[in-house]
């Protein structure tokens, strides 16, 4: 599938932000006042800005609000709701927090709901496209929660560092982990998902298995169209190969080795490590469309 | 709204024969001409006249190669729109309402006033029957000519999609694949009509027939050979002979 | 969910203000089409769509790809707009645009000279021309012999192959009968002329289950439909139908009654040595003559009651010996040579797939055979209660008549028809009015040409022998495209692919003006495009062009354009008058006549006029007889004038339709005034069904024959049996014999000899021949795709997306030999060029065979396409592969590609090799770059964004 830049963005930028929330709402960390302005910012700042960068591939963004409109039927929808009430929620709790100094638990408890129920909504607007094995035939939603609340905990824990907190080094190195194991499952259920994977092939897609083994002679037009820009995607084998390390070594591994010298050499080492951290789940995201196969390529000759 | 209806009154779309597909392209083009003026905005294209020409088509031929077991390989001309699904993902996904399903005859259709051209529809689809103008930015895709079918400014005879009325074949046929007594439904029954890709749960409503039998005399090559001769049996004498005979009985 | 929250929809939309209905131009099946018009921005009228006509005869409402994209086709960013007169060098398409007056009066300037001081200095040929029977008088009264279109290189072979054996040919002289056939057999057809009908035609025979076989190396289009496809090797056809000739001969499935009656089997010939053995044996008043059983003497074949003979050894009344046509016809197939096992190898097929297709054929045809209760009464004044049909259609084109033996390849299809008794039957092939028309109702070939004069007779015709070849005393060719000389004695079409190397070598001699209409010549229509081109810009020691003058007609900025000195710019087809005149090529349907017309349904905004209207301004500008009144004022205003007004013959027009002063007749009648205006509230069309009587067996026919009389189709019945035996090939074969004064000359004798046997031959083609064919071991084709028209469609911002550039399609076995894969480049090299270009695979096609689609490669800068447009940097065009001469054969001599007959360009001769080439970014050749005269189009579409 066409990566849009926007969606890659979106998808990894608001994914930290809320799972920052989650965190936060839970009452995570220390109670520092910096610490508490700087994780709310960035929690809500990262949230917001995804937000935003989603509205860059629309083709008609004069009709972005009419996405509030769906929550009965569309993930997407859903997502866009619960979104904004998790961050509404979620502002009033850090409102109270920053300038008051009190944590409503109830407040930041429903913070946390709504933000893990918008990570989830996320995910299953692409768990929910069967025509795209890669996303509906693998555990999406566990990779997207999981490396959400991964990223939230690191930046928390970032935040914690820089404002000289006590940073949960050690639980966020866990996470990555964690996650990372939550990555290779994904990984390794993905590779098996091609075009294919769910029954179809060229045969059911045309109807004409029964008459013998089915190849393109003639696309529709020689010319480049919508569908094959947007649906037949494709990655040279050795460029996504190089993407996936860079991913695996910085979403993963220099922030799990900054995370564990963190507590000898400082805690503000958690912030290159969310930077990282970052740099490689924008990477991986890329590639989690860029690798996606859609079975309307079948039409267009591709197995 | 982008709920589907639990069922809709009519069930109308196309019944495309593969037998009689030439691939010519005049549906696909009729289809351009009639829409690109026609229902929402234009059906644009880029570089036009350039080294990249791209557009939006919601109608497109495409031409497969099949090898059967034994024989020759052949050729099957598979033109393409929206099947006007009765399990429409491209409809559930949608989060403006923009894309929805008729109740009163099931046609799926984009509220080009409403979408915002986010594309998920077009990813819901399987069969690539969505695309989104470059211009405009809204999603384009097969209305079943509903500007045409009901349209009392035309006269009764041509209230059919433009691409059927145009078929030079008559490959395509129009009707309430619902109604087990309509034509076409009788055509599906008859000629064992398909859905494509059946296993990704859209039920489609548009059906295709698929090609008859072909390069039968081939059988067995030489073992299918006929005896013209047997058949007349001429007498001995060889063909003048035999003429002769004939001269006579004709007198 | 609730119907509440759908959107309110308007059902029943505006669709246009006004509906025009005129005939389609995108190509030359001239289907009726309504125009739907709506006001635009501007208050202009816009065109909203173009949708079929459903009362028209040809395609009963539905519309082609091109048709439906006629839209992109008028307001194409490629049309000329103003005359244009060269200032750069030829082929750099350097113009500057000038006003009418002057492009006029530097025709006639030209024009005038010449024809005044030597009428043969012009060249006029007129390319896909619909208004030949204009183009042909206007030049018959400047006095040029060279006059064509554009049949030479296209389908001369099929149509001379049908008016000598048949009377008519397929296409626009006849057709299938669509409702009754069961059987149809399709030889060497992608597209066709008449495309519409054929796949409407197809489509109902397979909704009433009948079959197809399709006989063609590749397998698509109507070929992928066919139940049978027999994938030919090209060029073998007619091994193939021959072979099912021997078949249906061996078994004794012929149909005695028919050939008996209905053609000239049983006519005796002349087999006494001498200038007249293998002629007809004819009465004293020149009746041919047959034997009578019951009489057991020779009488005329057209006497009622006789029971020919169609077998034996007679006295020749005259002394010596004859014998009946069929008598040498059946034992000359019934050779072993002609044999299924005899030719299976060669045409690629197996020898029982042959013998099953004979007996499909002869099955369908007598054991299927249809009765029809129409009585009717023949020539002869025989009554028949009945008319018995054979089921069994056949239609063929240019992969039949591509071919160096595609002339005697038709005659052999024809043949096998008649065997079958399938012609002017039910369920069988049958003739579209104006036809059949014998042989003897056309002209011969007039080429005889004096200062100011105009010719005494029409260029083209049918030679009947020697004597009515177009040569000069001294022997040498009076055309300039040599047409009508011993190397391609019946170019009953003209041979226009010659008449640009014939100027260029002065051979036979050297023109001053070269006039072309509406043919790309410098490239999709020429072989051997390269050379063309040189040939255009060739020049004198002094900078003088070797082709001094070239006039040129053309919509769009095409190659030629660029070629040109002066360009004419032409109306789009929906913009001018036109007419399709039953003088000229018909659309006529078995069961009814019709002819049609365009009319401007939009108003030129350009500075631009319909070709036909300039013609005709030209002609009075010149005072071209017929063209002035006696007092030099021009008779006709425009075109629209000259279709009401002109009369071939006393009461014959253009138009048949609404004839007389009160609009009462047709057929003949007086001028009417507002006969435009009836067809027009017609809706762009005259039609009128032929009597129930008159609907079959029509060469013999009185009710049909007195019909066409009243028609104005000819002023006298021409009754005429169909021509198994072709005598007028005999005679041309008796001069190569050496009898009689005209006999070609000694290089050309046996040639002759061989190639107008008067009974169908079949040999290799002659690029085959001429070659070793284990270096060139591929045979190498094009087709037409059904959504381009040639080089024109190229232009069209919606079919240029579907056909943007092409590819070479190649045998599976081929490519893995070679090692080639999808979209690898190849070189493809033939005796005459190589050509680099893109492969893809294709097995559905004769493995010894390759093929692309026709004419989507473009010269950069032409069309108004960007330079670095697909078709101009990957699209190709087979031509530079195709010589218009043979490889030299080392006898000092060089022959023409082409069919020793009528001069048939053979294209499909192709042979080539494949190599593989390295990886690529552009097809070579590439030959320059025009610079357009017209700018180039929008980068953005959005029609109709007006109305939405
Ligand atoms: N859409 C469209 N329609 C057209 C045209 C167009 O450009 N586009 N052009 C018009 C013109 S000018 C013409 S002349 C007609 C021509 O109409 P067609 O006769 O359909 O012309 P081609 O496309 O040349 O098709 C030739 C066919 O013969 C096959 N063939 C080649 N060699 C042999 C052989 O030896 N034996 C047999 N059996 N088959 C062979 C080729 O594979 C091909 O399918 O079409 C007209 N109609
Ligand atoms: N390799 C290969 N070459 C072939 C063939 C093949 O099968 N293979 N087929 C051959 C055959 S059969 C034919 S008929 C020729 C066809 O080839 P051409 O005779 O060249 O036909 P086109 O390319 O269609 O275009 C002729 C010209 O007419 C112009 N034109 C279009 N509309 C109008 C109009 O309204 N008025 C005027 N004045 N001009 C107009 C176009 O712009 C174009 O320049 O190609 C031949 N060349
Ligand atoms: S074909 Fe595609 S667009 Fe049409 S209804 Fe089915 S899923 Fe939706
Ligand atoms: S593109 Fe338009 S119709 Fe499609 S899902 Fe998005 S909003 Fe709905
Ligand atoms: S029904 Fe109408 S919109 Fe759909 S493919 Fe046919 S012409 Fe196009
Ligand atoms: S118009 Fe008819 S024959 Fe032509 S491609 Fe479309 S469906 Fe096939
Ligand atoms: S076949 Fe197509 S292009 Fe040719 S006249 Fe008919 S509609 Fe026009
Ligand atoms: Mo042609």
């Amino acid at each position: 599938m066409h990566p849009a830049p926007s969606i890659v963005v979106f998808t990894v930028l608001s994914g930290l932000g809320l799972g920052m929330m989650a965190w936060l709402g839970l009452g995570l960390g220390p109670d520092g006042g910096a610490y508490r302005w700087l994780a709310s910012a960035l929690a809500l700042g990262l949230t917001g800005l995804g937000g935003i960068a989603s509205t860059g591939h629309l083709g008609r963004r004069e009709n972005a609000w009419r996405a509030f409109s769906q929550w009965r039927s569309s993930w997407l929808s859903r997502e866009a709701c619960l979104m904004l009430a998790a961050m509404a929620v979620f502002g009033l709790h850090a409102a109270l927090w920053c300038l008051g100094g009190l944590r409503l638990w109830p407040l930041g408890l429903a913070a946390a709901g709504l933000a893990l129920a918008t990570i989830h909504a996320t995910a299953m607007i692409y768990a929910q496209l069967r025509a795209v094995p890669r996303w509906s035939a693998t555990p999406t939603p566990a990779l997207f929660v999981v490396s959400a609340l991964t990223g939230g905990l690191l930046g928390a824990a970032a935040a914690a560092g820089l404002t000289g907190a006590s940073a949960p080094a050690g639980w966020t190195a866990l996470a990555l982990l964690l996650d990372g194991a939550v990555w290779v499952w994904w990984q390794t259920a993905a590779a098996g998902a091609t075009r294919g994977a769910k029954g179809s092939s060229m045969e059911t897609a045309t109807g004409l298995g029964f008459m013998g083994r089915v190849r393109l002679l003639e696309a529709p037009h020689t010319g480049a169209n919508y569908l094959l820009d947007e649906m037949a995607f494709r990655v040279a084998r050795n460029r996504a190969f190089e993407l996936r390390r860079l991913g695996a070594v910085l979403g993963y591994l220099v922030p799990l080795a900054l995370a564990l010298l963190a507590p000898v050499l400082g805690g503000w080492l958690l912030a290159p490590a969310l930077v990282a951290h970052l740099a490689g789940m924008l990477a991986l995201r890329w590639l989690f469309f860029a690798e996606a196969e859609h079975v309307q390529a079948l039409y267009y000759g591709r197995r | 709204m982008t709920g589907l209806p639990n069922s809709t009154e009519r069930k109308m779309g196309l019944v495309i024969d593969l037998d009689t597909c030439v691939g010519c392209h005049a549906c696909a083009v009729a289809c351009k001409e009639w829409n690109t003026g026609g229902y929402g905005a234009p059906l644009a294209d880029t570089d036009a006249y350039g080294a990249e020409p791209s557009g939006t088509w919601l109608n497109r031929i495409h031409t497969f190669e099949v090898a059967p077991q034994a024989g020759p390989a052949q050729v099957v001309h598979f033109p393409k729109s929206c099947l006007h699904c009765e399990d429409a993902p491209c409809v559930t996904v949608c989060p403006t309402g923009a894309s929805y399903k008729r109740v009163e005859d099931g046609i799926v259709l984009v509220n080009e006033d409403t979408c915002m051209g986010c594309g998920l529809c077009a990813w819901a689809c399987p069969y690539g029957a969505r695309e989104l103008d470059a211009l405009a930015g809204v999603m384009k895709k097969c209305t079943l000519c509903i500007d045409r079918i009901y349209n009392e400014n035309i006269p009764q005879i041509d209230r059919i999609p433009a691409c059927v009325r145009a078929c030079p074949t008559g490959a395509r046929h129009f009707g309430d694949i619902g109604d087990p007594a309509s034509a076409v439904s009788r055509l599906v029954a008859e000629r064992g009509g398909m859905d494509l890709m059946p296993e990704q749960g859209t039920k489609p409503v548009n059906k295709y027939l698929p090609p008859r039998g072909r390069d039968g005399w081939r059988d067995g090559g030489d073992a299918g050979e006929v005896n013209l001769a047997a058949l007349a049996d001429p007498e001995p004498g060889g063909f003048l002979g035999w003429l002769d005979r004939a001269l006579e009985r004709l007198g | 969910m609730a119907k509440a929250t759908q959107p309110e929809l308007e059902l029943s939309p505006p669709v246009s203000d006004e509906v025009r209905q005129t005939t389609c131009y995108m190509c030359a099946c001239r289907c009726g089409i309504d125009v739907h018009l709506r006001d635009g921005p501007d208050g202009s009228k816009r065109i909203r769509h173009i949708e079929g006509n459903r009362a028209h005869p040809v395609n009963r409402g539905v519309l082609c790809a091109k048709g439906s994209a006629g839209i992109m086709q008028h307001y194409s960013p490629a049309r000329l707009r103003a005359p244009l007169r060269r200032v750069g060098p030829r082929g750099s398409g350097e113009f500057e645009e000038i006003g009418w007056e002057e492009a006029l009066s530097l025709a006639t300037g030209w024009l005038g000279e010449i024809r005044h001081a030597d009428p043969r200095r012009l060249a006029f040929f007129t390319g896909r021309d619909q208004s030949q029977a204009l183009t042909s008088w206007w030049a018959q009264q400047y006095g040029t012999p060279n006059y064509a279109a554009h049949g030479g290189f296209c389908s001369v072979n099929m149509a001379a192959a049908g008016i000598y054996t048949l009377g008519g040919a397929f296409w626009e002289f006849g057709g299938t009968d669509w409702e009754r056939t069961k059987l149809f057999m399709l030889f060497g057809v992608a597209e066709d002329h008449d495309s519409n009908p054929l796949k409407i035609g197809m489509g109902r025979l397979k909704s009433r289950g009948g079959r197809i076989i399709a006989v063609n190396p590749v397998r698509t289009g109507y070929n992928a439909i066919a139940d049978e496809w027999v994938g030919i090797t090209p060029g073998t056809d007619g091994l193939f139908v021959l072979a099912l000739v021997h078949e249906l001969l061996r078994a004794g499935r012929v149909d005695v009654g028919y050939l008996r009656r209905w053609t000239n089997a049983p006519w005796l010939i002349d087999r006494n040595p001498g200038p007249t053995f293998g002629l007809f044996v004819r009465d004293g008043a020149g009746r041919p003559l047959v034997w009578d059983r019951k009489t057991a003497r020779p009488q005329p074949f057209d006497a009622p009651g006789l029971a020919p003979e169609l077998k034996g050894d007679f006295p020749h009344p005259g002394g010596g010996r004859a014998s009946p046509a069929f008598e040498l016809m059946a034992r000359k197939y019934l050779e072993p040579e002609h044999a299924p096992e005899s030719v299976a190898a060669r045409c690629g097929l197996s020898p029982g797939r042959i013998r099953r297709i004979a007996a499909e054929l002869a099955r369908t045809a007598f054991d299927h055979a249809i009765v029809l209760e129409q009585p009717w009464v023949d020539f002869r004044g025989e009554r028949h209660d009945r008319v018995i049909g054979r089921p069994v259609s056949f239609h063929a084109m240019r992969g039949v008549s591509a071919h160096s033996n595609g002339f005697q390849t038709a005659r052999a299809i024809h043949l096998l028809q008649l065997l079958l008794g399938a012609v002017e039957v039910p369920g069988g092939f049958r003739f579209e009015p104006p036809y059949p028309k014998p042989l003897e109702a056309h002209p011969t070939p007039h080429c005889h040409t004096q200062p100011d004069y105009p010719l005494p007779g029409p260029h083209l015709g049918f030679p009947r022998g020697p004597e009515d070849l177009a040569l000069e005393a001294d022997g040498a060719p009076a055309r300039i495209d040599k047409a009508f000389t011993w190397e391609n004695p019946l170019s009953v079409h003209g041979l226009m692919h010659m008449v640009i190397s014939n100027a260029h070598a002065r051979e036979p001699y050297g023109i001053e003006v070269l006039f072309l209409y509406m043919a790309n010549m410098a490239w999709n229509s020429s072989m051997n495009t390269g050379a063309v081109m040189e040939m255009l810009t060739a020049t004198e020691a002094d900078g003088s062009y070797r082709i001094p003058r070239i006039i040129y007609s053309d919509a769009y900025s095409s190659e030629m354009v660029a070629y040109a000195d002066l360009v004419l710019p032409d109306t789009t087809y929906l913009e001018r008058h036109d007419c399709i005149s039953l003088l000229d090529r018909p659309i006529g349907e078995p069961d009814l006549v019709a002819d049609a017309i365009r009319w401007p349904v939009l108003e030129p905004d350009r500075e631009v006029r319909g070709f036909q209207s300039v013609l005709i301004d030209l002609g009075a500008r010149l005072g071209l007889p017929g063209f002035v009144d006696d007092d030099g004022q021009p008779v006709y205003r425009d075109y629209a004038d000259y279709m009401v007004n002109h009369e071939r013959r006393p009461g014959v027009g253009p138009l048949a339709g609404w004839r007389g002063a009160d609009g009462k007749r047709t057929g003949r009648g007086a001028p009417n005034p507002d006969q435009l205006a009836r067809y027009i509230a017609n809706g762009g069309f005259w039609s009128a069904p032929i009597p129930e009587e008159a609907r079959f067996m029509r060469p013999f026919n009185m009710a049909y024959q007195e019909w066409a009389v009243g028609m104005g189709f000819y002023d006298a019945p021409k009754p005429y049996v169909f021509q198994l035996y072709a005598e007028p090939l005999r005679r041309f074969q008796l001069a190569a014999e050496g009898h009689g004064p005209r006999q070609p000359p000694e290089h050309l004798r046996r040639q002759v000899k061989a190639a107008f046997d008067p009974l169908p031959v079949w040999w290799p083609p002659f690029e085959e021949a001429a070659l070793d064919p284990g270096e060139y071991p591929l045979h190498a084709v094009t087709q037409r795709p059904a959504a381009m028209y040639h080089s024109w469609g190229g232009q069209n911002a919606w079919l240029r997306q579907i056909h943007g550039e092409n590819r070479l399609y190649v045998h599976g076995s081929v490519m893995a030999g070679l090692g080639l894969g999808d979209d690898d480049w190849a070189w493809v090299i033939s005796p005459h060029g190589r050509i680099r270009v893109q492969v893809r695979r294709m097995d559905a096609q004769n493995p010894g065979t390759v093929w692309t689609w026709n004419a989507i490669g473009k010269r950069e800068g032409a069309w108004a396409l960007s330079p670095d447009a697909p078709e101009a940097q990957r699209g190709f065009l087979m031509n530079h592969l195709i010589h218009e001469l043979l490889p030299p054969k080392g006898d000092g001599l060089r022959w023409s590609n082409s069919d020793p007959v009528t001069g048939q360009a053979a294209w499909y001769d192709l042979r080539v090799r494949l190599e593989k080439a390295a990886p690529a970014a552009a097809a070579e050749p590439r030959p320059g770059r025009q610079k357009s005269p017209v700018g180039q189009g929008p980068d953005t579409v959005e029609y109709g964004k007006e109305w939405t």
